[in-house]
């Protein structure tokens, strides 16, 4: 039988999906208790830097506003800078979220439960730094507007054959459906933490947000098709999200943009740096938080394992487009990749291939695989090639284009560099905030990878330790 | 356990669901119609430092526009005259009149008479009196009935989706040239065919593209 087969093997693991053997209140309790325990003094000082950064970029947002986008380093031909950048990285990050959730799910992986919940916010919180780009970085912020179709006395309506236009609904159908299925799936914790709730503001306001969750038989029954129809509808958006972002440059005419490898390569790069952050952000948590039972080697291990084949996938586009560069025969085609690998920006380039091709190599050793200090700083190192690839794309494509009267080279200025690091001010506020409020692990998924939910289970005799699953998998 | 919320919330989902439709669906709404010059501008008529009547002058009189906007023909815009073309008449009608006092005191100092501009393009949109008058398109497509107008008053929005209706199907605007400056005329019964014909002849393609305004 498969299944118990793969039920074998996780026990040929580490016993079990989640260790330490928890009953359900035991998961119950040390997950609740992270955000019900009075607030401690280090989240206010992380909160405090984080949300000081937050303010630093709205602060520069409104000074864009005033002054216009020439506070940045742009410069014609390098019309499109740091913010689409940042753009693109801050939506890559944001497909982990919604790869973990739906298509896992779907995949039936169970291993996911552990990690969903703030793989999710994550995706949510990194939209939400990505959506901000776009809207800033048009001229006249007054008149964004113009994005959506909306009627006006102009007769005038977004053009619809451009993909600057489908990002926009790309990216807004994205953001939607992650908050949606994060919030379905949020439910029944919620109501967990309405019940466990001693004052009544606390009861008030998550009992608002638990909507009357009752966990009757028909309240469950109505929120595993529910979310079975949102996983099946974030399952292609984990596609087509990142195709339509790729799509701004590839349907344009410039060399180096113009790609038809763009849309997998994006999608195999979103996914690669999205992990890469989960894994961040996961170690952190599961040290400060003790959730570590819940967030096993086992879980890192996985993840590290697609960080590696993402990796690849990436290698493998690098090097097609330097392949087709040459096939192609088109000398403004060759000139632009040789001038990505040798040119101004080499040291980009290089930055880019060193992080994300070269780095995650050392996870065909199990050892790396399951060393903490090797996947944090691993993590780190990938997102910030991550990071390399999308300026790689966007400025050396620009900056050396048609005209060479008109190359320069692009330098940022303080305000480039200032709301790249204020973006992750807002970030981390967010995340700080969900940390806080929300369970950070989905309780009422990991009780149902837990032995005990399985119908075959039964208890032990003895004292209690030999607690087993005798046939079928995780439910 | 206690229930933390009354019955009637039961509805809240709903009802903030449609609230939030309603004010959305308001917002444009009322952005679209209040916010459009069709509101804002249509029905615009200030107080001229002089209360010269287009009334009196074009429709009682019978002059015709182009004795006192002359340019029209040739030019971008159509002008307001000098005092010289009032003072052509005004000599010898009525000079002593109180109506004229700023006309004769603008005429014997030679300081130019500050007349309140009514129809104002924005300086981003390029629009030419006489490329419209040689297509056959009428004054009172677009100024009204100035024949009987006391006080000249603003009747067409004037706004981008206005100029658009147009450009897209010019057919009920299109007139004999002799017929430009005819307050009353209206479109035949075959106008469209009259349309189709002078289109060709006078090689009539109104642009939609962005540069033909916004050059």
């Amino acid at each position: 039988m498969k299944a118990s087969a793969e039920t074998t093997a996780l026990q040929a693991e580490d016993g079990q999906l989640i260790a330490g053997n928890p009953t359900f209140h035991t998961v119950s309790e040390s997950i609740s208790r992270i955000v019900e325990v009075k607030t401690t003094k280090a989240w206010y000082v992380l909160f405090g830097f984080f949300s000081s950064i937050a303010l630093i970029f709205v602060a520069m947002i409104g000074y864009l506003f005033w002054e216009g986008v020439g506070i940045w380093g742009l410069q014609i031909p390098v019309a499109w800078g740091w913010a689409i950048v940042n753009f693109v990285f801050w939506v890559g990050i944001g497909h982990a979220g919604t790869l973990i959730s739906a298509i896992l799910f779907l995949l039936r992986q169970p291993w996911r439960t552990s990690i969903n919940r703030f793989a999710e916010a994550m995706t949510i919180f990194a939209v939400i730094c990505a959506g901000t780009f776009p809207g800033i970085h048009v001229g006249r912020v007054w008149v964004a507007y113009y994005m959506f179709p909306l009627p006006n006395q102009m007769s005038m309506w977004p053009n619809f054959r451009s993909p600057l236009l489908w990002d926009v609904f790309a990216v807004g159908t994205y953001f939607t459906v992650s908050l949606l299925f994060w919030y379905t799936g949020l439910i029944p914790d919620l109501a967990t933490l309405r019940d466990r709730a001693k004052s009544k503001i606390r009861k008030a306001i998550y009992g608002a947000f638990a909507l009357g969750w009752r966990g009757s038989h028909r309240n469950w029954q109505h929120y595993e098709l529910a979310y079975l129809l949102l996983a099946g509808l974030a399952t292609p958006l984990v596609l087509s999200v990142h195709s339509v972002v790729s799509f701004d440059f590839a349907v344009s005419n410039l060399p180096g943009w113009h790609t038809t490898i763009f849309p997998p390569y994006f999608v195999a790069g979103a996914i690669f740096s999205g992990f890469a952050m989960v894994m961040t952000l996961a170690l952190i948590a599961r040290k400060v938080y003790n959730v570590e039972n819940f967030i096993t080697m086992r879980h890192l291990e996985n993840m590290n394992k697609i960080i590696l084949v993402t990796s690849l996938m990436v290698g493998y586009a690098y090097s097609i487009e330097l392949f087709v560069a040459w096939y192609s025969g088109n000398p403004f085609e060759r000139f632009a990749f040789w001038n990505r690998a040798t040119g101004p920006y080499a040291w980009a380039y290089w930055t880019m291939v060193t992080c994300n091709v070269i780095v995650p190599q050392v996870f065909w050793s199990r050892r790396m695989r399951r060393s903490i200090p090797v996947m944090f700083v691993v993590s780190i190192l990938v997102n910030v090639g991550m990071w390399f690839e999308r300026f790689v794309i966007v400025v050396s494509s620009l900056a050396n284009d048609f005209l060479p009267s008109s190359w320069h080279y692009f330098k940022p200025t303080i305000f480039d560099v200032g709301m790249l690091i204020g973006s992750f001010g807002l970030f981390f506020t967010l995340f700080l905030l969900f940390l806080r409020f929300l369970p950070m692990i989905a309780m009422a998924e990991v009780k149902a990878v837990l032995p005990q939910a399985n119908p075959h289970y039964y208890e032990p005799h003895g004292n209690g330790k030999e607690a087993s699953v005798k046939a079928g998998s995780h439910a | 356990m206690a229930q933390i919320f009354p019955k009637w919330t039961n509805r809240l989902p709903l009802i903030m669901a449609l609230s939030g439709l309603l004010v959305v669906g308001g917002g444009v709404g009322f952005f679209w119609y209040y916010g459009s010059p069709k509101y804002l501008e249509v029905g615009y008529r200030p107080e001229q430092p002089v209360p010269y009547s287009h009334k009196l002058h074009a429709g009682d009189l019978g002059m015709d526009c182009r004795y006192c906007h002359n340019f029209v023909e040739v030019s971008h815009e159509a002008n307001v005259p000098p005092i010289q073309t009032c003072m052509n008449c005004h000599t010898l009608i009525k000079p002593n009149s109180e109506k004229l006092v700023a006309i004769q005191e603008s005429w014997t100092t030679g300081r130019p008479l500050q007349w309140i501009r009514v129809h104002k393009l924005p300086e981003y949109a390029y629009f030419d009196h006489s490329a419209h008058l040689r297509a056959g398109v009428g004054c009172a497509s677009c100024h009204g009935n100035v024949a009987e107008m006391e006080k000249i008053t603003k009747v067409e929005p004037m706004s981008m989706g206005w100029c658009l209706d147009c450009h897209r199907d010019p057919d009920m605007h299109l007139r004999p040239l002799d017929q430009i400056t005819n307050m009353k005329w209206v479109p035949p019964p075959n106008q469209r065919e009259y349309a189709a014909k002078v289109k060709k002849e006078r090689n009539i393609l109104p642009p939609e593209n962005c540069s033909a305004c916004h050059r």
